[in-house]
């Protein structure tokens, strides 16, 4: 067997770059200037928010709701 | 007709992020809670157009997030007054940040532009991918990243977030001045 690009970088297509490389290196975009720890701390922000919410769980009513339903009396609520 | 216990257990385990995504759009939360049974509702009323083993999250979001916007046009001037009370809805405060700084990141968040905000809170807190946060909000990739680089570059401006110094004793200070002291 033949080893293939073993050693070498995966070569890619001249204005083909994979999408998910976008966000990692985006240099002259007006948006680089926020900085790596500034973006964390947003992130985190958010993430604590919404998670206080999340954290909350499943209120009862909502559960008995979705029981009830899955149970088959969709035409009783 | 009796539903897959699997399915079932799946679309309760969206629930607590249905319910922070509707709360993040609604800014009231018995509202949100509503748009919750609604979109439960809806779902599994039509439970057969979903295909098990794809993303139930990404479709429960999808139909509340629809459910939401049909009834925004109609209800346009409440949701702009609901917007902002997050703080109301929200039984304690994340105990890593500062009260202060939580009330201005919330203030911030509110202030951001609709579009903004849904796709920063689908990518940044839900943590779909952009693929499924287009999908959900039914426009193109392209569209989602733009709307979230804006969401985050608004809200460090509105932040005033510069530096890593805003984040150090002095600002550590001022928010336990403002809240007058944590002991």
């Amino acid at each position: 067997m033949k080893h293939r690009k073993t050693n070498v970088e995966p070569v890619e297509p001249a204005g083909e770059k994979p999408e998910h490389q976008e966000s990692m290196t985006r240099p002259a975009k007006p948006e680089a200037r926020l900085g790596r720890e500034v973006q964390a701390r947003i992130g985190q922000q958010l993430r604590a928010m919404y998670n206080d919410v999340v954290n909350q769980g499943v209120p009862q009513h909502l559960a008995d709701l979705v029981r009830r339903l899955s149970d088959g009396d969709q035409d009783q609520v | 007709m009796k539903l897959d216990p699997a399915i079932r257990d799946q679309v309760l385990a969206t629930v607590p992020s249905l319910r922070a995504f509707a709360i993040s759009l609604c800014g009231n939360i018995d509202r949100a809670d509503d748009l919750v049974q609604e979109t439960l509702l809806r779902a599994l009323a039509h439970i057969d157009s979903f295909e098990p083993g794809t993303n139930m999250p990404a479709w429960l979001f999808t139909i509340l997030r629809n459910l939401f916007r049909s009834e925004y046009r109609k209800r346009r001037r409440e949701v702009e007054d609901a917007d902002g009370r997050y703080a109301e809805t929200l039984k304690s405060h994340p105990d890593q940040t500062g009260r202060v700084e939580f009330e201005e990141f919330r203030a911030a968040l509110a202030k951001l532009p609709a579009d903004q905000r849904e796709a920063l809170i689908l990518v940044g807190a839900s943590g779909f991918s952009y693929d499924d946060a287009a999908a959900i909000c039914g426009c193109a990739v392209g569209t989602i990243k733009s709307r979230v680089n804006r969401a985050r570059t608004r809200l460090a401006d509105l932040l005033a977030i510069d530096s890593v110094d805003d984040f150090g004793p002095d600002r550590a200070t001022r928010a336990v001045l403002a809240g007058g002291g944590r002991n």
